[in-house]
């Protein structure tokens, strides 16, 4: 066999393997990631989806935030605007969680309708860009200035 | 001076279309004078974009709040030097730092290879002249630096302070300097295939950029660990984000093409793949903005999703589309010149480094754009995240490490075995004592102890060439051991250089494989309750807490734990973390709060403490954890730093033949040397 092949032949193989660990990583680590909406649709037409482990793509309810007197729970109420749901999430929460942020939560949704979440990832569009300035037309500073004006 | 540097950037989108219509002329209708005109064109190109990104220095500089991104990136009370680093920390800033680069580069190429390549000037003046209109066009319709605002703010809204920053301050320029330098051979690339002159002409050219590109790049990345890390508090340098992986991405195949490269020009194999790393290496670079840019995958980094997204997709679209047909219609004048002739030979140990690096490339590029693929499939966003990033790469990764001892030693064409003998069995032995001896010290899980072991025999081969090198110096010279060790990296900086640069990749790929042994403890500790726990090399620590303080310094809220640390009973000082609300000129809080993380770093283990939380003014909710070997990260990312500058370092005089050379017969340690060489 020419040298050639023979790369070529192991060459399919490494490929191969890679393939074959991907595949399989995705099947056993991939997970859904949903918004309120699709995860209702989904759990309607099958409850027994509340076993897979998922992700949530959604907006904190403004207020909705109670910290549990130990400091370690939080339970908040998530939405995309059409559906909502509570969330229970237990362990140390980003910096950046706070009233009316987008937030991914991962875990799994409880057949009592609350999603138990070991997950939580906040973001926010003034975390690395800042506000528009426009924004900033409603805060007590400019409107103090604007005043003396 | 900002009105002209708003004037100069429209200048500057004129000036680039013109060179680009006139060069491309020029190259097809071989018209020397258009050539020239459009060679100048892109000349005044980066003139007119130095005055524009002058131009918003200035207003930057001047906090000239009128202007929507000064006023949305500043805030009067900044340090100056964040002031100046805001330049790219926005959208518009950033396409403009492109543009300011990528002119910059491409005058220089231009200017210092007209002479050389006076055939591929033309296209590749127009390739570079086509990016910049892209980027220009970008910048003045999409995202204009210069917009105004229709009231005059009375201050900024400053920069989120976790982003002022050493690391973040020069983390972004770094990537963009390496992310545009991709432009550079990708230009050289297109005008070779249009061209035709697919020799090794186009590669002289080529292989100081790539390798400028790969030194940024590693800087860049380097850097944005270490930020996250030590500015972040999640205890972490990578998390395998759409955004990092942007990054790696053009960083694997610039990896690639710096090997491939040497096959091409030992043997005049692997041109196609050479050409196809070459623009893999540009379009990746694209794709990383473009990803970071548009907001199309879900990323912590969440970058304001902007229009410019469908720009950049189109751009990418076109010249994915563009290079695919030139690469197609030329593969005849890209057959190889020699045929690979063993299995155990140099040329396959780089071709499988090749394929590894590939490899891992494109699972990392497949799980990135995953969720977007299983949403077209089957309507429905599947995610994957560490768990698939590490079950791929630490195997490739694993073979690759290995292939990086094998590789530079192996000889060509066809391995005897004496030469295997002689080159691994010493580093063969190496590894094995390192992995049976980390065995019996109580390390049992496969990765880490492979991991070890082959770090260790790369490491070998590593310390085995640089000893055989300087004995021959020593031999040969009569030098010293350290002027023997700086003459033989001085004579061959592309040989030693490489062996450095592999020598901190060893490093790294240590530290990572540290990282399974990390542990974390979450706690909860009022004032004068302690904590003890185990570290990972069963040591026993012991934290105290001082109790929380709070205090209002300048610009911020700031609550602080210290925290007594003792370890085995022996007392080593305080760890200190604090969670900052910044503030702005009228006291309004600015962003959230932030944490600042206590890290004790020693060779062996990094102490991270992170104030996770206060309730009842004194009870600190703290999260603990030991990272071993951390700072090796840092110390190898140094290591390839200096190993890619003594590679790009100009020769600074041609060897001259000594008289009488010929005549000369090898003494036997030159012998040893030049078989050491082969």
């Amino acid at each position: 066999m020419k040298p050639r092949t023979k790369f070529l032949i192991s060459g399919a193989l490494v490929l191969g393997l890679a393939g074959f660990l991907m595949k399989s990583a995705i099947s056993q680590t991939g997970q859904f990631y949903l918004t309120p909406t699709e995860l209702a649709a989904k759990m309607q037409a099958d409850p027994s989806f509340s076993n897979a482990g998922i992700k949530v793509g959604a907006r904190v309810v403004p207020g909705s935030i109670k910290r549990d007197p130990s400091g370690k729970e939080y339970a908040f109420q998530v939405t995309d605007g059409a559906k909502s749901f509570p969330v229970i999430y237990r362990g140390i929460a980003p910096d950046t969680f706070t009233d009316s942020v987008d937030v991914v939560v991962g875990g799994r949704m409880g057949t009592d309708g609350t999603f138990r979440a070991n997950e939580l990832l906040a973001k926010c569009a003034s975390r690395y860009e800042n506000a528009p300035v426009d924004k900033y037309k409603q805060t007590a500073g400019y409107k103090a200035a604007a005043g003396r004006a | 001076m900002i009105l002209i540097g708003e004037l100069s950037l429209w200048v500057a989108l004129l000036m680039a279309a013109w060179s680009t219509t006139v060069s491309y002329a020029g190259g097809a209708m071989r018209r020397s004078d258009l050539t020239a005109s459009g060679v100048r064109g892109l000349y005044a190109t980066f003139a007119m974009v130095v005055l524009a990104a002058v131009g918003l220095w200035t207003a930057l500089l001047s906090r000239d709040f009128s202007l929507e991104y000064v006023a949305s990136h500043i805030s009067a009370t900044m340090p100056s030097v964040y002031i100046f680093t805001a330049f790219w920390s926005g959208q518009a800033g950033s396409l403009l730092f492109w543009a300011l680069i990528l002119s910059m580069y491409g005058t220089i190429a231009i200017a210092t290879s007209r002479k050389r390549n006076a055939e591929l000037v033309p296209w590749a003046t127009g390739t570079i002249s086509a990016i910049l209109l892209f980027f220009i066009a970008t910048n003045c319709f999409k995202a204009n630096p210069f917009t105004r605002l229709d009231f005059l703010p009375p201050d900024g809204r400053g920069m989120n302070p976790q982003l002022q920053n050493f690391g973040m301050a020069v983390h972004p320029p770094n990537l963009y300097l390496g992310y545009v330098a991709t432009a550079i051979p990708f230009a050289f690339a297109i005008a070779a295939l249009f061209t035709r002159r697919l020799d090794a002409e186009w590669l002289g050219s080529v292989r100081r950029w790539a390798l400028l590109s790969w030194f940024f790049l590693t800087i860049g990345i380097v850097l944005g660990m270490w930020w996250a890390y030590v500015e972040l508090g999640w205890s972490g340098y990578w998390a395998w984000d759409p955004v990092e992986n942007s990054s790696f991405l053009p960083w694997l195949t610039t990896t690639a093409f710096l090997h491939s490269i040497m096959i091409q020009e030992k043997r005049g194999m692997l041109r196609k793949w050479n050409v196809v790393l070459v623009v893999m290496s540009f379009l990746l670079s694209i794709f990383g903005t473009f990803i970071t840019r548009s907001g199309v995958i879900e990323s912590v980094h969440s970058f304001a999703q902007s229009p410019v997204g469908n720009w950049f997709a189109t751009f990418f679209f076109l010249s994915t589309g563009i290079t695919v047909y030139l690469v197609g219609t030329r593969l005849k004048d890209l057959e190889a010149k020699a045929e690979l002739e063993s299995m155990v030979s140099r040329e396959a140990a780089f071709l499988y480094n090749n394929l590894l690096l590939i490899g891992i490339a494109f699972a990392v590029f497949w799980g990135t754009i995953f969720p977007i693929i299983s949403e077209w499939a089957n309507g429905t966003k599947i995610t994957v995240g560490p768990p698939f990033f590490n079950a791929v790469n630490v195997p490739l990764g694993l073979l690759l490490l290995g292939l990086t001892g094998v590789g530079p030693l192996i000889a060509w064409r066809k391995a005897s075995v004496s030469n295997l003998k002689r080159q691994f069995a010493t580093p063969a032995i190496v590894g094995l004592i390192v992995a049976v001896v980390l065995f019996a010290l109580g390390m049992h899980s496969l990765a880490p102890l492979m991991t070890y072991g082959l770090c260790g025999f790369v490491a070998a081969t590593i310390g085995q060439e640089f000893t055989k090198g300087v004995r021959a110096r020593r031999a040969i010279h009569h030098e010293s051991v350290i002027t023997g060790f700086f003459h033989l990296v001085a004579r061959n900086r592309r040989r030693y250089g490489g062996y450095i640069v592999h020598a901190g990749i060893v490093m790294l790929f240590a530290a990572f494989a540290g990282m399974a042994f990390r542990t974390q403890h979450d706690v909860t500790l009022a004032t004068g309750q302690s904590f003890e726990a185990r570290d990972p090399y069963g040591h026993q620590w012991k934290f105290v807490s001082q109790g929380v303080s709070t205090s209002s310094p300048r610009d911020r809220l700031v609550e602080a734990v210290g925290l007594e640390t003792f370890r085995d009973g022996k007392r080593l000082g305080f760890i200190t973390s604090e969670k900052r609300q910044y503030l702005d000129t009228q006291g309004n809080p600015l962003f959230g709060k932030i944490t600042e993380v206590g890290i004790r770093s020693t060779a062996k283990l990094d102490t991270y403490v992170v104030l996770a939380g206060v309730r009842n003014t004194d009870v600190a909710e703290l999260t603990i954890s030991f990272n071993p070997l951390v700072v090796w990260v840092w110390i190898g990312g140094f290591l390839m730093m200096i190993g890619g500058l003594v590679v790009m370092w100009p020769q600074a005089e041609k060897r001259r033949p000594q008289a009488g050379y010929a005549a000369v017969m090898p003494t036997q340690a030159e012998r040893a040397e030049l078989a050491g060489a082969v």
